[in-house]
């Protein structure tokens, strides 16, 4: 099988106690330590007020980590967020919303609120994030569940070998209300986005190299960031970028599905 | 892109199980639309159901995967031989070379619809054999399908709504273009269930009549279900004629409303003209388009004025939803393979329940099946979010 590679332009990142990518790099480089707090979800500022109100928290977390990827990534050569493909990735959506329909449905009249209902599809994030930014290029939303996180960098790195200036991937899940708490507890809201660029069209940017394997996922040793990452699939990712922060080059081995793992060569 | 094969197709919906009963209906221009009477749903429109679903038993190792959606998967994947293609395919390139794409909507979303009428009276638990993972997760039918097949290759559900099943042809052949996988099995599974029944009603998108695409007096669309699945491979050295392949897919966001389309059918224009280009053809090589014809107003009069712009008024079109009913996440893939039996059997199929073609949209638009020599169709799917997808199929020779 033929590596996918990438190199990483910017990062936007949003979890408990992690309040964005410059926060998150120095807890995971190890400046800070890890101060558990709930995920503070800002309001997303790039819609317009009335789309703003009806947000619910796992668009509030896309939208936030997308914006803070794309900001930082102003003053490169990577496209602009009206011209970025994009390629969302969560294991679950909208977990409100969803309890609300299922409650609204549950009762006698079921008259379900047509904006829950259009916010209910799992692409209902990239939907705002088309209208806001403009952008009309081709975009994805994919569920891997646990592996969604895997499935999304795979998608990303496959669209860049095929041929795609950039893509902006997006990985994000919140917490379900309960009932549906008690059967699927993820425990917090966590995003992370990473602009990705091809391997050539960068001088000094890690670049990561990806396979399947059959190794097992590499943990983190802070027993607060491993908690995260087992129980957030959004926060599968932290293995690699803890290697990033740390501006360590070598190899990190990402939870996948069952029957497969992925394995990151970073170069930094 | 470089085409590939559809080795092997099926698609089962509310015109039958398989290829056989699928062409058959279609070319008695048959309706497999009924009076809604689905569960408790109490709503005056037409669905397009699935016949004996609940009598399809999941193998016993899986029962956990037990959900209407996952018994329509399955059904679908024990007709026209599809089942024994996808194990020759692992055969021959291992578990780990054979990847799983399907798109899907709701998934099994009716368990929890169903379960949250059973909550515990006094912690508000949900039933105790509840699934997540197994029925409610939009990546349950993946998970499924993977594990019937024992495989251990790259899945995923794709999830842009109505276009989800045509959009997991492109992720698939971006997959066995870069040489992660050798073989994919695309498709989509989506099934009937109370959020999208009630929620296209609260929109004010369903018809109570059968859906009419293209007709000046439509009044929306009329939800249906349906699983439909290809095995993708590379395009052996030699490929006889009837070969189905996969030329290009065009995708594109509307960036204008979450559940209206751009009323002049922007998006909808460039993901067909990005299909194009991916297949390397001029508008006129498409001999037949599939249009996505919701039948609603606003999908059918921006679609019509997107392909228009792009194709002009010469090309035969259709809209198969009068027939099948909107399979919102399976969609994108019944109507690849109707695609696929259009190019098969030299027959375009004419879209139904058109009493009085909308003057306004101005398309070459099939009223009755038509027979000619196809060698390039296209299959529009758009879904909520502005989430576009266009496939161009055609015949290897």
């Amino acid at each position: 099988m033929s590596t996918l590679s990438a190199c990483i332009q910017s990062y936007g990142l949003l979890g408990p106690g992690l309040a964005d990518w410059s926060a998150a790099r120095a807890v995971l480089s190890g400046e800070q330590p890890h101060v558990a707090a709930r995920t503070v979800l800002p309001p997303p500022a790039v819609l317009p007020p009335a789309e703003r109100r009806r947000a619910g928290r796992v668009i509030k977390l896309a939208l936030a980590i997308g914006a803070e990827a794309v900001a930082a990534a102003a003053n490169s050569a990577a496209p602009d967020a009206r011209t970025l493909p994009t390629v969302f990735t969560s294991s679950g959506g909208d977990g409100d919303n969803c309890h609300e329909i299922c409650v609204t449905l549950a009762s006698r009249e079921r008259l379900i609120s047509p904006t829950r209902f259009h916010n209910s599809v799992h692409n209902a994030a990239a939907g705002y994030w088309s209208i806001a930014y403009g952008c009309t290029e081709g975009s994805t939303s994919l569920c891997a569940g646990d592996a969604s996180f895997g499935a999304g960098l795979l998608e990303a790195l496959a669209q860049l070998a095929c041929g795609a200036p950039a893509v902006l991937l997006l990985a994000y899940d919140a917490d379900y209300p309960q009932p549906l708490y008690a059967k699927r507890p993820i425990p917090d809201a966590f995003g992370v986005a990473l602009l990705l660029v091809p391997p050539d069209a960068a001088g000094q940017l890690p670049l990561l190299q990806l396979a399947l394997s059959d190794a097992a996922a590499s943990t983190m040793d802070h027993p607060g960031l491993e908690s995260l990452r087992a129980s957030i699939p959004a926060a599968r990712c932290l293995p690699l970028l803890e290697r990033l922060a740390q501006r360590r080059a070598g190899r990190v081995v990402l939870d996948y599905l069952d029957t497969a793992r992925l394995a990151v060569e970073v170069h930094s | 892109m470089t085409p590939l094969q559809l080795t092997h197709f099926t698609a089962t919906s509310c015109l039958g199980r398989g290829l056989a009963a699928t062409l058959a209906a279609l070319e008695q221009a048959h309706c497999g639309l009924r009076p809604c009477r689905f569960e408790t749903v109490e709503l005056a429109t037409y669905i397009g159901e699935v016949d004996g679903l609940d009598q399809v038993r999941l193998p016993l190792p899986l029962e956990r995967f037990d959900c209407r959606n996952n018994r329509l998967a399955q059904l679908g994947l024990m007709q026209d031989g599809f089942d024994a293609a996808v194990r020759a395919a692992i055969e021959r390139f291992g578990p780990r070379r054979v990847g799983v794409y399907l798109g899907t909507s709701t998934s099994g979303i009716l368990t929890t619809e169903i379960a949250y009428r059973h909550l515990d009276p006094v912690s508000g638990a949900l039933p105790q054999g509840f699934d997540y993972a197994g029925t409610h997760n939009s990546f349950s039918v993946v998970d499924y399908v993977g594990r019937l097949f024992e495989l251990s290759g790259p899945a995923v559900a794709v999830c842009t709504a109505c276009s989800s099943s045509a959009k997991v042809f492109a992720a698939a052949q971006r997959m066995i273009a870069t040489n992660q996988i050798d073989a994919a099995i695309v498709g989509g599974v989506d099934s009937l269930c109370l959020t999208t029944l009630y929620g296209f009603h609260s929109l004010q998108l369903t018809s109570a009549e059968p859906c009419r695409p293209f007709d000046a007096a439509r009044d929306g669309l009329s939800i249906g279900e349906a699983a439909a699945f290809a095995l993708l491979q590379r395009t052996p050295a030699e490929t006889a004629p009837e070969a189905i392949m996969l030329l290009g897919a065009g995708e594109s966001s509307d960036a204008y409303h979450m559940s209206s389309p751009h009323p002049e059918g922007a998006g909808a224009r460039s993901a067909m003209r990005n299909a194009l280009t991916d297949a390397g053809l001029a508008a006129g090589d498409v001999d037949y388009i599939n249009l996505h014809g919701t039948g609603t107003p606003s999908n059918d009069s921006a679609e019509s004025r997107a392909v228009t712009g792009l194709f002009g008024n010469a090309t035969p079109c259709s809209s198969t939803k009068g027939a099948t009913g909107h399979a919102l996440g399976a969609a994108g893939a019944l109507e690849a393979i109707i695609c696929a039996i259009a190019l098969k059997s030299g027959m375009m199929p004419g879209g139904l329940n058109l009493k009085q073609p909308d003057p306004q949209l101005q398309l070459n638009y099939l009223t009755h099946n038509r027979r000619g020599a196809l060698r390039h169709v296209l299959s529009n799917s758009f879904g909520f979010g502005g989430a576009n997808c266009a496939l161009l199929f055609g015949r290897a020779a």
